[in-house]
């Protein structure tokens, strides 16, 4: 379904670039969900950004749904791949209206019967239809979220980019969320890319992950082993320690890989 | 009296009514949505006295120019030679000029010239400079470049020499001078709507409707310019005062609305010279002038405190 080969991201030029994203290569099959974890500045959000389009400064190759991706996209592209943003403040226009910003895709792509798909999707994220004429600075981050991810699927794209979805939630919205992205995965076969630095995240949501560092992947294994605490690299098995916890000989045996 | 207490009833009935459908936290419908918010932003100015001084004057104005015909007993251009320059009185409340003209009926008459030349300006300053500013800033790199050097050009001139020399180039009028004074008002609305447009335009909400594929103009549209129009509009009111001011500059000079259109500026002009004997000829309308301006700047300042993302809850 999604092929990356050899993905770079280089920001600016000369002696000042940085290069964000090193060369990475993964694929995900059509139905999975795939994990994209790593510290802060690993890189993780420039792939799903290079991916969606946002980010036209890439090299390297990327096929999604057996069509290759130039720099720039096509309307149609974003009918087989939407996203969601980490921040459910930011990412929903603030004068415009939960109706205006769900008919804002259907109208880009030309889709009828508006009315209708835009009760059908409030339904599906678990929000009334008395939500359908608010603004969103009336509505909780947790309910915002919720509209996001219903923005995204009302034009029912096979392909969700999630980049950190819950990052900017409560504990208890958090898991809300998550779980009804599980379910919504379900019921529409979708094939996710999950961006996250939470572990626990990606375990309760995906099926493989790749462990970023530094622009690189420096491993790829399934939740099973993950689960298992059987990881291979040593910087996993540093990021697998941090996860549970504050721990003072792992802090103070911190090492750096790059 | 006994009928009327139940029709009392039923009236702060249905006034209760229309308070709860404006507040409601459930619209059911586009429109009351829309409703609720120019109701709430209405609340929050109407607490503001100076404000509504403001408006209250611009609501004056708008009437007055509405009503024109019914409120004078001609065209304010009429002379009756014999009663020239006559103090304010009951019969001509603020006298009459020179050439016998009622200056209240010109003052009124007046008023709708200002009003089209403002609302002329306005109608172009405001589409070129958020398409001047929302392009420039959206697309950046040269585009944004050449773009804010034009703006920059614009800006470098005083307003009333860059007014008049264009007047004088396209010829005295009060056509030319609206289009002088746009000429000369737009720039600052393009860096407004640039900067605001700098601010907004990584935000995700932005990227959001490109990821849902929208295309640049549909971003600039519907996503970048009603982010920027609040401050636009803003920046408008307090700019009014400006342009009624050049307006009046250009008509003062006889570069603007030509004799006898009773135009405040030139009416200034043309009674200067009574100004020591028959005061009330240049007086009056300065008065106007002067009481218009304050006005937008009132509201200005009050729509500013409303409107500004910055200042609230937008």
């Amino acid at each position: 379904m999604i092929e990356v080969g050899d993905l770079t991201v280089t920001f600016g030029t000369g002696a000042r670039a940085v290069r964000a994203v090193r060369g990475i290569s993964f694929t995900v099959a059509e139905g999975e969900s795939f994990g994209l974890v790593g510290e802060s500045g690993s890189g993780k959000s420039t792939v799903l950004r290079a991916m969606a389009g946002l980010n036209r400064d890439w090299g390297g190759r990327m096929t999604v749904a057996g069509q290759p991706l130039g720099k720039t996209r096509a309307r149609a592209f974003y009918r087989s791949l939407q996203m969601v943003f980490q921040d459910p403040f930011g990412s929903l226009h603030p004068r415009h209206t939960i109706n205006d910003i769900l008919g804002e895709p259907l109208k880009i792509h030309v889709i009828g019967d508006s009315e209708t798909r835009i009760l059908n999707a409030l339904d599906e994220v678990g929000l009334g239809p008395e939500y359908r004429f608010r603004f969103p600075h009336q509505l909780s981050g947790g309910q915002r979220q919720r509209i996001a991810i219903a923005r995204a699927l009302i034009i029912n794209p096979p392909i969700m980019l999630l980049d950190e979805p819950t990052s900017a939630l409560d504990v208890s919205v958090q898991a809300e969320i998550l779980n009804l992205l599980r379910r919504l995965r379900n019921e529409h076969r979708l094939t996710y890319i999950l961006v996250s630095h939470d572990l626990s995240v990606v375990a309760h949501m995906c099926d493989r992950l790749a462990i970023m560092n530094a622009g690189r992947v420096v491993e790829q294994l399934s939740v099973e082993r993950l689960r298992a605490h059987e990881p291979d690299h040593p910087y996993t098995k540093q990021l697998l320690r941090a996860s549970l916890g504050y721990d003072r000989a792992a802090a103070e045996n911190l090492e750096w890989f790059d | 009296m006994t009928e009327m207490a139940p029709r009392d009833g039923a009236q702060a009935g249905s006034e209760a009514g229309l308070r709860a459908w404006l507040l409601s936290s459930t619209p059911s419908s586009a429109f009351q949505a829309r409703c609720q918010r120019v109701y709430l932003s209405w609340r929050s100015f109407s607490r503001n006295p100076i404000a509504m001084v403001g408006f209250l004057i611009i609501l004056l104005l708008l009437v007055v120019a509405a009503f024109a015909p019914l409120i004078t007993s001609g065209d304010g251009t009429s002379q009756v030679l014999q009663d020239r320059l006559l103090p304010p009185s009951a019969e001509h409340w603020f006298g009459t000029d020179q050439l016998g003209r009622d200056i209240f009926d010109r003052i009124i008459w007046g008023s709708r010239i200002t009003l089209y030349i403002v609302a002329l300006v306005a109608v172009i300053v405001v589409p070129v400079g958020l398409l001047v500013g929302t392009v420039a800033g959206y697309l950046g790199g040269w585009v944004d470049a050449i773009l804010m050097r034009i703006t920059d050009i614009f800006l470098a001139f005083p307003r009333l020499i860059l007014a008049l020399a264009f007047v004088s180039a396209l010829g005295p009028g009060l056509e030319n001078a609206v289009l002088a004074i746009a000429l000369t008002t737009w720039s600052p609305f393009a860096r407004i709507a640039r900067a605001e447009t700098l601010t907004i335009r990584n935000a995700e909400h932005i990227l959001a409707a490109r990821v849902q594929g929208a295309s640049t103009g549909r971003i600039l549209l519907h996503h970048v310019t009603p982010l920027c129009l609040s401050s636009v509009i803003v920046r408008l009111t307090l700019d009014m005062a400006g342009i009624i001011l050049t307006a009046a500059g250009l008509g003062f000079l006889g570069l603007g609305a030509q004799p006898p259109l009773p135009e405040w500026g030139a009416m200034i002009s043309d009674g200067r010279q009574y100004l020591l004997d028959q005061w009330w000829v240049p007086t009056i309308p300065g008065i106007a002038i002067l009481v218009v301006s304050m006005g937008f700047n009132l509201l200005g300042d009050g729509l500013r405190d409303v409107l500004d993302p910055r200042s609230g809850e937008g």
